[in-house]
């Protein structure tokens, strides 16, 4: 842009401006980044496409036969290529239960991750901005609550929302609860972030003239000062993600999660890990092994995200 | 110093007192108590009279005085599950966590920092590439599934270590140990590492990254021009000065190993506390609940505070400047 300097913004279209920006070129030329984008994009595809893309429908019982049970994957002795992974006890087609697997857990990490973000920014916002009483007491809770790791924080919610929602009702709202607790679990580090940049924002010039002519706090808020913490939101948000997978898949593995009957990866492990000892290993390796091929690709995503993003490594 | 100190001792109780509330709140108002203790046919008048006699029908901050009173006495009341009073549980359990705790953090630091120390000093050397790529896939691993891949390896395949509880326990007084025994040694290897191998990655990217930034200053640069033996600079110059942020994190880790050890305990069935506490939330067994995590916050709270005393003694920084204190709790 110093090439044009009245700051006129030239027509061009914005798939260009995207490949000509900084970003896109950091990107480009760094290998393993390129190849976990990849990797999670399969991920998400797969995930959203689900009914089509999996080759089995592990949740329709007239398609499952407990014949096919205990199906060895496709390369071992009894194996057949119809289970490219294998079956579980009931028959079920491995890499299909994957899928819908991911799907659940995809669909629990982003929704924790979108909810911790709108309270921990929304909160941030309003501490920074307004000050007085309401930042005292919205930063006290935060510190108050990192001082805890959020592994346990979601135990706790989890557990006390369980007793409070009727047995009837606990499977059916498994997730909505996950989603809470792992929510509410990691709002304090966005809240951080946006309240610090809000405190820097808040005295600026610009900030104090739209003061000035009237514009209302809200707007200010979410005009002037919202955009200026995007980027390092977005940082801990992919960051995020990879930690609420984790902590999905850890409390439903603990058996305090995502309920059997519609399992989430975490799920998945926990069922699998029964068979470990009567060697049906694959039941519970294959899914151990995506999820943690998902959480590096994610991890290493919010690597360079950091990177390319922080304006002194450029 | 005193005033920084006492001003952190009134956090840590201010802390304290906001969890106690927590789990104040979850004990009297999740489910009703009198239901979870009468049978189902009580009549009215004697939930009545049991709300009298537990106290329920007091004043909030009565009940709330005697909860604390309690608590502070080690009283948590009687789990639902078990019958037994609640102190009992968790007493008998903790030796089994804190042995697990321990010989991770040990493991964790052992390996940990020198591993860190020497990825920093050697930086571009292939050895340094590798052990950072391989803690980065560290960092990717759930704790359960390094459990259940240990497990795999050397429980199923090759026989080698137990995979559930831990061995042969010795009772000295009320603290039951595993270290006196062989099978004790053998069950302790397996949830230990898979405990620490978390930790270890963090305190060796941390140690890796301060190293490199202590080595990139002046007076390190100076003591090389001076020609002094790369050993002293190493350890006696740069080492010495990442204590600061080293410390911190170590000592806020052996809180979270507390809280991850819920998880190891749960893949192992160690008979500790954590696994007491997950059996207590799939059960709903509410005093259980409250009373571990009373018990935890009250764990991390004197870490914290002892992390922060112990800044003193490593940082004579400040000692003279406390305004640098105040901002160091990040």
């Amino acid at each position: 842009m110093s090439d044009n300097p009245l700051g006129v913004s030239r027509p061009t279209s914005l798939l260009h401006r995207i490949l000509d920006s900084d970003i896109f070129y950091s990107f480009s030329h760094s290998p393993i980044t390129v190849l976990s984008a990849i990797v999670t994009a399969i991920f998400f595809l797969a995930a959203a496409f689900a009914p089509w893309v999996a080759p089995h429908n592990p949740f329709d019982p007239a398609t499952l036969d407990l014949l096919d049970a205990f199906t060895p994957p496709a390369w071992e002795e009894d194996g057949s290529t119809k289970f490219l992974l294998g079956t579980d006890d009931q028959g079920r087609d491995i890499l299909s239960t994957i899928i819908y697997g991911s799907r659940v857990s995809l669909i629990v990490g982003f929704s924790a991750v979108l909810f911790s973000v709108i309270l921990g920014v929304g909160l941030g916002l309003l501490a920074g901005y307004l000050g007085g009483w309401l930042e005292t007491i919205v930063m006290r809770m935060a510190d108050v609550q990192l001082t805890i790791p959020a592994i346990l924080v979601a135990l706790m919610i989890d557990g006390v929302a369980r007793i409070l929602v009727p047995v009837h009702l606990r499977d059916e709202l498994a997730i909505y609860v996950l989603i809470l607790a792992i929510g509410i679990s990691d709002w304090p580090r966005y809240a951080r972030v946006t309240r610090g940049a809000a405190l820097v924002e808040r005295n600026k010039e610009y900030v104090s003239a739209a003061r000035v002519i009237g514009v209302h706090p809200i707007k200010i808020m979410l005009r002037h000062v919202l955009p200026n913490v995007l980027g390092p939101v977005l940082v801990l948000a992919t960051i995020g993600l990879a930690l609420a997978i984790i902590t999905e898949a850890t409390l439903s593995f603990l058996g305090v999660g995502v309920p059997p009957t519609q399992p989430s990866l975490g799920t998945l492990i926990r069922i699998g890990n029964n068979f470990l000892f009567s060697g049906e290993w694959w039941i519970t390796l294959f899914p151990s092994i995506a999820l943690v091929i998902l959480v590096l690709a994610v991890n290493l995503l919010g690597d360079w995200l950091r990177d390319a993003l922080n304006p002194k490594l450029r | 110093m005193t005033a920084y100190i006492l001003q952190r001792i009134f956090q840590a109780l201010a802390v304290m007192v906001v969890v106690a509330f927590v789990s104040f709140l979850m004990f009297n108002f999740v489910g009703d108590p009198v239901d979870n203790m009468v049978g189902q046919e009580a009549s009215y008048e004697d939930r009545e009279e049991m709300r009298d006699r537990l106290g329920l029908n007091d004043p909030f901050v009565v009940q709330f005085a005697r909860f604390v009173g309690n608590a502070v006495r080690g009283e948590f009341g009687i789990s639902y599950r078990l019958q037994r009073p609640v102190a009992t549980l968790i007493s008998e359990r903790m030796p089994a966590t804190l042995e697990l705790v321990g010989a991770s953090a040990l493991l964790s630091i052992l390996i940990g920092i020198p591993l860190g120390v020497y990825t920093g000093i050697r930086r571009y050397a292939i050895s340094s590439r590798v052990i950072l790529t391989l803690s980065l896939a560290g960092v990717s691993l759930p704790t359960f599934v390094i459990g259940i891949l240990l497990i795999y390896v050397f429980s199923v395949n090759l026989g080698w270590l137990p995979s559930f509880g831990r061995g042969q326990a010795t009772q000295i007084g009320w603290w039951s140990t595993s270290f006196l025994t062989v099978s004790g040694w053998k069950a302790i290897i397996m949830p230990s590492i898979t405990l620490a191998l978390f930790q270890m990655t963090l305190i060796l990217r941390l140690v890796r990254s301060e190293m490199l930034e202590v080595m990139r200053t002046d007076y390190i640069k100076f003591a090389r021009a001076r020609g002094l033996p790369d050993r002293l600079i190493n350890f006696g110059h740069a080492f010495k000065n990442t204590l600061v942020p080293v410390i911190t994190i170590i000592g806020l880790n052996v809180g979270s190993l507390i809280a991850f050890s819920i998880i190891t305990e749960t893949v192992f069935q160690w008979p500790g506390m954590g696994f007491l506490f997950i059996q207590a939330v799939g059960f709903a067994d509410v005093p259980v609940m409250a009373a571990y995590l009373v018990m935890v916050a009250a764990i991390f709270v004197a870490i914290n505070l002892i992390v922060d005393i112990l800044y003193f003694v490593v940082d004579p920084r400040l000692r003279v400047d406390r305004t640098v204190a105040s901002g160091s709790g990040e």
